[in-house]
């Protein structure tokens, strides 16, 4: 516990050092604001400015979270068929890989062209950036199960509904977490990114990556600098949220998520 | 004229139509109540037996009968004991007690029943709720062994069951073993690499051969049950042990 508590105050103490060389750059070199503004200059715009991020924010935090979701739910669902079918995952399963190396950024322009800019494309952008950790690992945990476990479960008369129920859903889901926990980054920075290139300027649609672009062109170098602070707050919010539920789904009885506790 | 408890008849299993056979020529009948174990060198088709009783593998030629059905029928009178505990992770020990009688849709009430007194059976009420990655290896053992007696099966097929446990561990598994089959009396079809752990539990040896397998030697094993601790210590049980030894080191020579 003391240990902890010398930790925490050393990490602050880390922080409070950079503000403040952060601070002294700006003296010494006499930086005009514009190119970067001080810590104080952006702690006074995040509160003055704070509707606007807080809008900002929650715009963006939709995207990343449908976008994830729909990752989620829609990469389950191609993973099981892949589980099923060892034939389909030969022939499809390149094309996951294919998904994850595509420039998603040199992609978006179509997705634009098909979809409209705004919060569809936006989704989008993010579903695709989540889909193929996840299929990859939720379909690698359903196939490694043990076989002296799916032939006990034959022994039993199991039916294929109660051998997936009963075994390979619940094997897969310390992988599918692994997807998750991957996805869950990817789907902040897709987000943010996907509204560089396809966010829409219509009132109450501009997410964090667009109040960026607006922020830059006005030269409100303090506001660019909140933003960012609100998008790193998201990515964070998004990987603890996850690491949450991982804990509570798999803490009693997998390894992997059972740390610090004895036994 | 009783139905035998197994019957292998002329068995013969190739892995691949061309392929070299893994087991040839096997005919074996084993009666109920019998405590048969099959040891032999790697490779020689043991755990293949196994397979071909719990109709998890069929024969390539000859015919496979359990209780006068075919393994497959038979299915409901058998439990299989792998060489690992096997058990599920996410349930509780509990639960991966009741995790047969639950794919057999018994109801809730009397699943609870048997699995509590499973768990009495072995001794393992105290963690219950405890999930298998917080047991010991011959705790783990033992709940795979209770799952194994939830649908009160006639016929136990045992992979090397104990294998990956430690000596002392092992031959208290053993006496554990035998004390349960006092009171539940099912045929055993047992595969172990330990000559000792055969002689201990078997009423008859079977030595097979490899390349292909086949049967070398059948041993009758003829010391009194109940086994005990000190039957290990007795003049008979030494020479058995020498004696099986001695034509298992011969099989391996060929």
């Amino acid at each position: 516990m003391k240990k902890r508590l010398i930790f925490i105050a050393n990490s602050l103490l880390v922080f409070l050092f950079m503000l403040l060389l952060w601070q002294c750059i700006i003296w010494i070199f006499s930086v005009p604001k514009y190119m970067l503004p001080t810590p104080l200059m952006v702690a006074e715009s995040t509160l003055t400015r704070l509707p606007d991020i807080t809008s900002a924010l929650l715009i963006t935090a939709g995207e990343a979270a449908v976008g994830l979701i729909a990752g989620i739910v829609i990469g389950i669902l191609i993973a099981l068929i892949f589980a099923r079918s060892p034939w389909v995952r030969r022939l499809l399963f390149p094309y996951t890989i294919l998904l994850q190396t595509v420039p998603i950024m040199a992609v978006t322009p179509l997705i634009i062209m098909w979809v409209g800019p705004g919060i569809g494309a936006v989704t989008l952008v993010v579903f695709i950036f989540c889909v193929a950790s996840i299929i990859a690992n939720t379909t690698q945990g359903l196939i490694s199960v043990d076989e002296s476990l799916v032939q006990l479960f034959l022994m039993h008369n199991a039916t294929p509904a109660q051998i997936l129920r009963k075994l390979r859903l619940p094997h897969s889901l310390p992988y599918l977490f692994v997807g998750i926990r991957i996805s869950s980054g990817l789907a902040v920075i897709g987000a943010i990114t996907g509204e560089l290139f396809a966010g829409s300027s219509r009132v109450g649609q501009g997410g964090l990556g667009y109040s960026i672009l607006y922020a830059m062109a006005q030269l409100q170098t303090d506001y660019l600098f909140a933003l960012v602070l609100a998008a790193t707050a998201l990515g964070f919010a998004f990987f603890f949220t996850v690491m949450f539920f991982e804990w509570l789904m798999l803490h009693k009885w997998h390894e992997s998520a059972a740390i610090g506790r004895d036994s | 004229m009783t139905v035998p408890e197994v019957l292998f008849r002329n068995v013969t299993k190739r892995f691949a139509p061309a392929a070299p056979p893994v087991l040839e020529g096997i005919h074996l009948s084993i009666e109920r109540g019998e405590f048969v174990t099959i040891i032999g060198p790697s490779g020689c088709g043991k755990s293949t037996l196994l397979k071909l009783a719990a109709g998890l593998s069929t024969c390539s030629d000859g015919e496979v009968s359990v209780n006068g059905m075919t393994p497959f029928n038979a299915r409901q009178l058998v439990s299989f004991v792998f060489q690992d505990a096997t058990l599920l992770p996410w349930r509780t020990v509990e639960a991966n007690v009741a995790l047969a009688l639950e794919l057999d849709g018994r109801t809730r009430a009397y699943t609870a029943s048997t699995t509590k007194s499973l768990l009495d059976l072995v001794a393992l009420s105290h963690v219950a709720q405890h999930y298998p990655r917080q047991l010991s290896g011959g705790m783990k053992m033992r709940v795979s062994i209770a799952r194994a007696l939830a649908t009160r099966p006639r016929l136990l097929l045992m992979d090397e069951p104990f294998a990956a446990l430690d000596e002392i561990t092992r031959d208290r598994m053993n006496e554990e073993l035998l004390r349960l089959r006092e009171e539940q009396d099912w045929t055993v079809l047992f595969v172990t690499h330990s000559v000792a752990e055969a002689v201990f539990l078997s009423s008859r040896i079977i030595i097979l051969a490899p390349h292909p397998g086949r049967i070398a030697h059948d041993i009758a094993i003829d010391l009194r049950y109940p086994r005990t601790a000190e039957t290990r210590e007795s003049q008979a049980f030494d020479d058995l042990v020498n004696r099986t030894s001695r034509l298992l080191r011969e099989t391996h020579r060929q």
